[in-house]
């Protein structure tokens, strides 16, 4: 492997392991059988790359892997590749996720084999809220693929080393292909076959909707487990804490898939301090799904409240003393370290070009 | 509701009147029904490849499609995507979903079961769930579908699936 002078062992791919599809700590955390847990970056806009690193900062030692958003409610952010690009330069693993909204089949196959080059180890597939949920309803709606074919896609591309139009690529991508589920909205006798479509079509791990009703999921993953697919892809539920009840009724108004029973939201109206009880409902529901058979991890969406997620890992005991990879504590990411902590000189302020040339030669 | 400058005559802009999917509704009702006349037309078209091959399948093209568009535009609200899949979507066509998901219904759908992006109309694939379990081929909707292939728009559906038939019936 060529090796550019600068570059961190943090961006060196781990070795790829027998029976994984990937070089990445996600795949092999689960395939060890350890409950894995996620978490939702909130992408900034802003074209500062300090914003991500101090948002992915958060996250440092609690979490297996962050998701980069990819217009997450159709509106628009730093988009999901630039994230990952981002995160992987110092250590990170993202998943990065692909929305079928906003790219046709080409843009997407070339942003796979162009996140699969900077280390990007795992995708998740996603056909994306409608544009009428973001902030431009004007746009055009792409939706040339839908999720299961974005997944069927990016498995011929990376099994079959081949392009959906079966063009060879000189180097498959290498990476662990993930799906969304929502076991909380109808038809819900559909949804067990949906996911089992999903992992025919090349799914490998699910992240699902929040979580607020554990006897859905229940009877849910009830099914899942009948049907054996809980052995033939990692499921991981999501949970969130929801900031006050009046934040909770408008993001069940508002925002598409989510599934909230009145019994949360009085719960949480009913509680002096709002926001420490959503935290606590949170911290209940992770304990009971870690419990739950043939659950795999959790996916943790705490928007606008990441600082929270390590609280809520912490406190609800779910790694049961396992710590996920932190990227201080190894002094060979020292230098990268430094450069996050004290972030990226002249960052925003234009640089005299006589200046530039002084730096340069020194 | 979606801000836009102009509403012409009250009309929301997305949503369709629940009147524009009556027809639509009721073909999935008698889906099982539907799936046996489709069932005796594929066979009859498939009987007539001598025919369309006499006349030139690219000739006679033209004609069917004209056909073909009015009856299932009026039965099933078709966009002649050009590869029709009702079949195995309990005679709802998926085209019909403002996301064109081929393969079952996203996380979005209302706890009504209403679409995501279109409030008032009943999810395209709820209906096609339902519809599925009265058909014989219910279990076809489990079948992943391809990614849809954009050059055959417009073209018959049904010519298409009778010449693959022919085709396959020749290799046995
Ligand atoms: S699937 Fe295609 S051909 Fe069939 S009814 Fe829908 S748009 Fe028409």
């Amino acid at each position: 492997m060529v090796q550019f002078e600068g570059m961190s062992d943090a961006e060196l791919p781990l070795p790829l392991l027998e029976g994984h599809s990937s070089r990445g700590r996600l795949e092999q955390v689960l395939r060890a059988g350890e409950f894995a847990v996620t978490a939702e970056l909130n992408p900034p806009d802003s074209a500062d790359p300090n914003d991500v690193f101090e948002r992915g900062a958060v996250f440092d030692g609690w979490v297996d892997g962050i998701n980069a958003t990819d217009g997450s409610g159709a509106n628009c952010h730093m988009s999901s590749v630039g994230i990952c690009a981002l995160l992987t330069r110092v250590g990170y693993s993202p998943i990065m996720q692909i929305s079928c909204r906003d790219h046709n089949r080409i843009a997407i196959q070339g942003n796979v084999l162009g996140a699969a080059a900077m280390g990007v180890n795992n995708i998740l597939c996603l056909t994306g809220d409608g544009v009428q949920a973001g902030d431009q309803p004007e746009a055009k709606p792409v939706f040339d693929l839908d999720c299961m074919s974005l997944l069927r896609t990016i498995r011929q591309m990376r099994d079959d080393g081949m392009l959906l139009s079966g063009r060879k690529l000189t180097t498959p991508p290498r990476v662990f292909l993930g799906a969304a589920i929502n076991p909380f909205a109808p038809p819900y006798d559909f949804r067990p076959m949906r996911l089992a479509k999903k992992i025919e079509a090349g799914a490998q791990f699910v992240q699902s909707q929040y979580c607020f009703d554990l006897p859905m999921l229940e009877t849910y993953m009830t099914r899942v487990r009948d049907m054996g697919l809980h052995e033939k892809c990692f499921i991981l539920i999501g949970v969130g804490p929801m900031a006050s009840a009046r934040a909770a009724r408008w993001i069940r108004t508002n925002v598409p898939g989510i599934h909230i029973p009145d019994a949360i939201i009085d719960r949480l109206e009913g509680a002096e301090n709002q926001k420490e009880e959503g935290k606590k409902i949170c911290i209940e529901m992770l304990q009971q799904i870690r419990e739950m058979d043939g659950v795999s991890g959790a996916h943790v969406m705490a928007y606008r409240q990441e600082e929270l997620v390590a609280e809520i890992v912490h406190e609800s005991g779910v790694l049961k003393g396992r710590s996920p990879w932190r990227r201080s504590p190894n002094p060979d990411f020292a230098a990268v370290a430094e450069a996050v902590e004290h972030g990226i000189e002249h960052m925003g302020e234009p640089v005299k070009p006589s200046d530039a040339v002084a730096a340069a030669s020194e | 509701m979606v801000k836009v400058a102009y509403h012409p005559a009250q009309q929301n802009p997305i949503a369709r009147t629940r009147s524009a999917f009556t027809i639509r509704l009721w073909s999935v009702r008698h889906s099982r029904f539907l799936e046996k006349i489709y069932k005796g037309l594929a066979s009859l078209f498939l009987k007539l490849h001598p025919v369309w091959t006499a006349l030139g399948y690219s000739r006679v093209e033209k004609p069917v499609v004209a056909v073909e568009k009015r009856v299932k535009a009026f039965l099933f609200d078709c966009r002649m995507c050009g590869q029709c899949v009702l079949s195995d979507t309990g005679m709802s066509c998926p085209m019909n979903c403002p996301k064109s998901l081929r393969n079952g219904p996203c996380g979005g759908v209302r706890s009504n079961g209403n679409c995501e992006v279109e409030p008032d109309m009943p999810c395209v694939w709820g209906e096609a769930w339902k519809g599925s379990q009265q058909m014989q081929g219910g279990d076809q909707i489990l079948k992943v579908q391809k990614p849809i292939d954009h050059s055959l728009r417009g073209s018959s559906a049904w010519l298409r699936a009778t010449s693959e038939a022919a085709l396959q019936e020749e290799d046995k």
